[in-house]
């Protein structure tokens, strides 16, 4: 590589850690509006949890049931984050007024796309470990052979696959600044519901099943409930498809979104706010 | 090009120095506009923000380009910024073309607009962090840069730290300023940098465009419609009609074409009609909001 591109691609790379860094500032703003609704995710994932203990099984399954259960509302909640941070990159900047200097700025969509969505990954694997043992706790659960390691890094790993898709889904408020971002949630339960959130996947009809195969959200949840309740590593048969779907949609969630920008500044919608 | 430029100054120096700062030729922008008067359903229409627009600045000239609301100043910045695509002509920003190399176009311009956009819960200097990031500098050159720049701009020191929404309009654009000439632009566009700002704050701001021009080698294109603004710093006026460049000359040689004494008579020789601020027609951004849905 030349010396100049190796400038540049610092360029990038601090134009990316200010995305991030941007964020963090933010994020320390709004610290108690951030407990609030911390509280409410808790709240929320205790409501799906609790539906275990009234189905009268044995007191180890029920158990088990609960586990699968927070594992899908964990992952339910750690999703929700990269999508709304995803889908927003442009909503927050035009509410504030940003979004023309960013746009004007010299940095790369790559670099401005991933640098969100880094520091939602950063962000919501916080969020998703607190909200895990807090509600573990809460209800006393038992995990004595948990790999928490595996799971947590399969999480990290399905992260890749979750950013390519939000970019596909932040073109979203390009498109319609109105109900733009809305829509952007719409994804999300599609994605979600496909995959087994809080059911095995054969149940569903087969032409969903045949979805799920392609939900990166399905390997997610189905590798993080064996690492957490039957203690196991990480599964190639999780890995090999979170890979492929990373590298897929990464470059089709650029192409969409740089179509959205375009015809943004073709129609003049890029400061338009709703 | 054959290989990448490493700095905003080896963009500039690899073009020939005979190469305007700004050429424009022909550039067409086009909007879709509902006609307001013929009620909520009415059809929408395509209403030309520029026609056929050309001109050229030299290198290090300040122009300045007076026009009423709706004119379409902003479209013409917005273009030249790379925020809107072209539907005709054509804009080289030394020597580039401003929608093909927009990423090398993005490195030469900055701008400041009439609203002082920031995020507002974060402080002054963490908003210049912010837009500095993108033009590849680090925190160990923004802790030293910003504090200076913010010097320059008449920025009060001990307010650095506060959140912008705790900022007067005036102190907010004096941040706007520092942001767009953190970056060294060597083209800055003005889009009603004083509009809305009380006498002594637009004052200040007009004195530090004027210290800008002396101190810097940047080239200025000043879109307002204070014409006494334009008159006090620009080489050259324009006036921007309906989407339509009427001149572009000297203030002496627009009066003496027009055979009037001051720039409100021009104008009022040039269109037949006043020049009035509040005009009926709706700003650039409501148009964008009309045309853009």
């Amino acid at each position: 590589m030349s010396s100049a591109y190796a400038i540049e691609a610092r360029r990038q790379l601090v134009g990316l850690f200010g995305i991030v860094e941007r964020n963090v500032y933010l994020t320390k703003r709004y610290i108690l509006w951030d407990l609030a609704f911390m509280v409410w995710t808790i709240a929320n994932t205790l409501t799906i949890v609790f539906i275990a203990r009234g189905l009268h099984l044995s007191p180890a399954k029920v158990n088990t049931a609960e586990t699968a259960l927070l594992v899908g509302a964990t992952i339910w909640a750690f999703l929700g984050i990269i999508f709304e941070f995803m889908t927003e990159i442009v909503a927050w900047e035009r509410w504030e007024g940003t979004i023309e200097y960013t746009f004007m700025a010299p940095l790369s969509r790559l670099a401005h796309l991933f640098g969100q969505g880094a520091f939602a990954v950063l962000y919501g694997l916080i969020r998703a470990t607190i909200l895990f043992f807090a509600v573990a706790a809460f209800i006393g659960l038992h995990m004595p052979g948990a790999n928490y390691g595996a799971a947590f890094l399969l999480l990290a790993l399905a992260s890749l696959s979750f950013i390519g898709i939000g970019i596909m889904t932040s073109v979203l408020p390009l498109i319609s600044p109105e109900k733009g971002a809305q829509l952007g949630f719409v994804a999300q339960g599609l994605m979600l519901v496909v995959s087994g959130v809080y059911y095995p996947v054969n149940v569903m009809p087969e032409w969903m099943q045949w979805l799920a195969k392609i939900s990166p959200a399905t390997y997610a949840l189905r590798g993080d409930r064996a690492s957490i309740i039957h203690g196991a590593g990480i599964a190639w048969a999780d890995v090999w498809p979170l890979l492929i779907i990373a590298v897929l949609a990464t470059p089709i969630g650029l192409a969409i979104f740089n179509r959205g920008e375009r015809y943004a500044k073709k129609h003049g919608k890029l400061k338009r706010a709703g | 090009m054959s290989r990448l430029a490493t700095s905003t100054s080896e963009i500039v120096a690899r073009v020939g120095s005979e190469t305007p700062a700004v050429e424009v030729r022909d550039l067409r922008k086009t909007f879709n506009r509902k006609d307001k008067k013929a009620g909520r359903f009415a059809r929408k229409r395509p209403w030309p923000a520029l026609a056929d627009v050309t001109f050229s600045i030299a290198r290090g000239e300040c122009v300045a380009i007076l026009g009423q609301n709706g004119s379409g100043k902003s479209t013409l910045v917005r273009l030249l910024s790379t925020l809107l695509i072209n539907d005709g002509g054509e804009a080289r920003i030394f020597g580039h073309d401003a929608f093909e190399e927009t990423s090398t176009i993005r490195r030469l311009v900055n701008r400041v607009s009439v609203e002082a956009s920031f995020f507002k819960k974060m402080s002054a200097a963490e908003n210049l962090s912010y837009a500095a990031r993108f033009y590849g500098m680090t925190p160990s050159q923004t802790r030293v840069a910003i504090p200076e720049i913010l010097e320059q701009v008449g920025f009060p020191a001990d307010r650095r730290n506060e959140s912008m929404e705790n900022l007067s309009r005036g102190m907010q654009q004096k941040v706007a300023l520092a942001r767009a000439l953190l970056t060294s632009p060597v083209l800055l566009l003005l889009d009603e940098p004083t509009t809305g700002l009380d006498p002594r704050s637009k004052l200040e701001v007009q004195e530090f465009i004027r210290r800008v021009r002396q101190e810097h080698d940047a080239t200025i294109l000043l879109c307002t419609h204070d014409m006494n603004e334009a008159e006090m710093l620009a080489d050259r006026i324009g006036l921007l009609d309906r989407g339509r460049l009427l001149f572009l000359e000297p203030v002496e040689d627009v009066k003496r074409r027009f055979g009037v004494e001051t720039l409100e008579q021009a104008f009022f020789a040039a269109t037949g009609r006043e020049f009035e601020q509040d005009s009926d027609d709706e700003d650039d951004d409501e148009y964008r909001e009309v045309f853009g849905g």
